[in-house]
């Protein structure tokens, strides 16, 4: 019976994926030019880890969201992990809350080589509203060497995918996705 | 006011809020009188008044048949000591612990003295919410003292603070034997952001931006609950329609979260079809409230005397909230069918309702194992006087239950949603704060968010400016619930009943 229920909802829903969004940065216009990219540096797909260094949650909804059917995350060719062993790509969000700080070091630090950094949300760059005080550091571009900055508060689970899919483009100064 | 038999001299401060001073002598009189009347306390935190000479205070939210009590305890400056509630209400075990980290408060008789919300970032005899706190930060690593369990075949599983999937930080320790759990410790502390220290000084404006941020899945019920506060301390009326459009994106707040947490209840139990259904409605709902009100998860609508948008599409909403209810009804079915699903969620993570009262677990997990309350049944403000909303609760307390709940507030809320967008009144939507004040003022504001009840203290500067603020989240009263709810459980169902629950991180560890 529930087979039979379910069967019929999915079949009413039909396919809801979206293409992959496109990123708006001149290296690299279409998906598959992107995919051959993480192929090119990767030979498989890119592996993310995240670590939230005291958001407020918002950010993490969104880069779940990024899970749900509406984006082909795995499409293009991303992945999230447990292990920052075998992440490729350190996403990180909150003000770096010095409670955070040697858990986010550790995870980088474990993380081969090559590696980026995108911070996700506004509260990791100066913008952030819970500044500076006896308990967050702050700016994580003091910390670690960020690649990539998608701003928003939060952003959007579509920036977040554009932000990561920035670092393997051009060379390695600072973006901004926003 | 009467609390038990005694008469209290508490005075009404806002819709069933009440207020009163009650020297230390009696605080313990006062909760058991609480207690005795089938009360709990809520929240717990401490103010620094000595730069008006006036040492330093307690204050505890007790929750009572009338309502809120809020209760002032003044203490003395060289002294600042007061009676051990936890042996009462154990809600009270961490926050007092976190009041102690912050601002120096030491409760007298208390079992558990163990440091809660400071790890090594600030030194062990100074207190950051104290005025004269200068402390530099420190570095080291956090040496908290676990309670270690021994015994033939027992051994321990640590994870955390960073977990396998995208969640907020904290670290649970999990003595085991086999794979059942004979004892969880929690231990939080890592989205520590100072938030009460950076409200300081704040405009109001900025004030409620920083709320809203303090636990952003429920940014609704927070903004509204600092907006209740500083309305109340300012006298502010708040226009009719901005307390509907309030009401409104409160339930659209609720329906986003129920309809995550259902889809990840399923996938936690193996059902990927739940998974992908919910998270498909909660995207779309998601991009609805981003066409309407332009921001995905209603970031910044609400400001301080009223709201900074309003409705213009009613029709669409309605509409989707319509097509929404009949979706998730279905889903429902398929949820109840799906014998694998329901093999996980009944008997799982049981909260037995004796339990429930005695920790004071609250809000959805409460109403999951029978305790009934929900602000806006019980102490409706506007416009909840009128909507009748319908309370739902369950007895078997288990994750089945909590799931259930989610079900049954997720469709009164898509009626809710419809109600209000029918009856409500035409007319301004904000009348800003007056800034002026010869006075210190405080206010409370209290909103049943999707979790639970979020409590919202402020204080007022004579310029205008903030001078204390003390947010509470419902989930200091349920996390050590979860520490006892998981006990003769198997570890691979933590997730499942973790999610069940689905506290926050960022909202207690403030
Ligand atoms: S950027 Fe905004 S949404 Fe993201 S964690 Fe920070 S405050 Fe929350």
């Amino acid at each position: 019976m529930a087979i039979f229920m379910m069967l019929k909802k999915i079949l009413d829903t039909g396919m809801v994926s979206e293409m992959p969004v496109p990123t708006d940065l001149p290296a690299c216009h279409d998906e598959q030019l992107l995919q051959s990219r993480i192929c090119e540096v990767f030979g498989r797909a890119v592996a993310i880890r995240h670590v939230d260094t005291g958001s407020c949650n918002a950010c993490e909804l969104e880069i779940n969201a990024l899970s749900g059917p509406h984006y082909n995350i795995e499409g293009v060719g991303v992945t999230f992990v447990a292990s920052p062993r075998h992440a490729d790509v350190l996403l990180v969000t909150g003000p770096v809350t010095r409670h955070m700080e040697s858990a986010l070091m550790a995870a980088w630090e474990a993380m081969p080589a090559p590696k980026w950094v995108v911070a996700v949300g506004d509260c990791t760059g100066h913008d952030s509203l819970f500044g500076e005080n006896y308990a967050v550091h702050g700016k994580l571009a003091e910390i670690l060497p960020v690649n990539v900055m998608v701003t928003g508060c939060p952003p959007s689970p579509a920036n977040i995918l554009r932000g990561i899919l920035a670092c393997f483009q051009g060379t390695m100064t600072i973006k901004h996705v926003d | 006011m009467k609390i038990a038999t005694q008469q209290w001299p508490f005075v009404t401060h806002g819709t069933y809020i009440w207020r009163g001073h009650v020297e230390i002598a009696q605080l313990l009189f006062l909760a058991q009188s609480v207690k005795d009347e089938g009360g709990q306390l809520l929240a717990l935190w401490g103010v620094d008044n000595r730069h008006v000479d006036a040492g330093f205070a307690l204050h505890s939210v007790f929750l009572v048949a009338a309502g809120l009590c809020w209760v002032v305890t003044p203490l003395a400056a060289e002294y600042p000591h007061y009676p051990d509630l936890s042996a009462l209400f154990p809600a009270a075990d961490r926050q007092q612990r976190a009041t102690y980290d912050l601002m120096g408060l030491v409760a007298d008789g208390a079992v558990d003295t163990r440091k809660w919300l400071r790890h090594a970032a600030w030194p062990v005899d100074s207190f950051p919410l104290r005025r004269d706190f200068l402390a530099q930060p420190t570095a080291g690593n956090d040496d908290y003292p676990f309670i270690q369990v021994d015994g033939e075949g027992v051994h321990e599983i640590a994870v955390g603070p960073i977990h396998a999937g995208t969640i907020e930080p904290g670290h649970f320790r999990f003595s085991v034997i086999g794979e059942r759990v004979l004892r969880l410790a929690e231990r939080f502390g890592f989205a520590h952001k100072g938030v009460e220290k950076r409200f300081e000084g704040l405009s109001l404006e900025q004030g409620a931006k920083l709320a809203g941020r303090i636990c952003g899945d429920s940014h609704t019920a927070y903004v509204m609950a600092y907006c209740m506060a500083v309305e109340s301390a300012t006298g502010t009326a708040v226009p009719d329609r901005a307390r509907w459009l309030r009401a409104l994106w409160l339930e659209m707040e609720r329906v986003v979260n129920h309809l995550g947490d259902l889809g990840s209840l399923g996938n936690d139990a193996g059902l990927a079809f739940g998974f992908v259904q919910f998270w498909r409605l909660k995207e779309e709902w998601l991009r609805l409230s981003a066409a309407l009100f332009g921001h995905r998860y209603l970031f910044d609508c609400i400001a301080p005397g009223g709201v900074a948008r309003d409705l213009t599409h009613a029709g669409m909403l309605v509409d989707a909230a319509l097509q929404l209810a009949q979706e998730a009804s279905r889903l429902r079915e398929v949820y109840d069918e799906h014998a694998g699903v329901q093999d996980r969620f009944i008997n799982t993570g049981v909260v037995s309702a004796r339990l429930a009262a005695h920790l004071g677990l609250t809000g959805l997990a409460g109403r999951a194992s029978a305790q009934a309350w929900d602000a806006r049944v019980q102490f409706p403000v506007p416009p909840y006087d009128v909507l009748e909303v319908k309370m739902a609760t369950h007895q078997s307390g288990d994750v089945f239950a909590r799931a259930a709940v989610r079900f049954d507030e997720l469709a009164e809320s898509l009626r809710l949603i419809r109600k209000i967008v029918h009856d409500m009144p035409r007319g301004s939507v904000l009348h800003t704060p007056p800034h002026d004040g010869a006075t210190q003022r405080e206010g409370l504001g209290w909103v049943e968010g999707w979790r639970g009840g979020v409590i919202m203290a402020v204080r007022i500067g004579v310029d205008g400016r903030l001078d204390r603020v003390h947010p509470h989240d419902p989930s200091w009263q349920n996390w050590p619930v979860l520490e006892s709810g998981i006990l003769g459980n198997i570890v691979a169902d933590f997730p499942l009943i973790n999610k069940s629950f689905n506290l926050a991180y960022s909202g207690v560890d403030i």
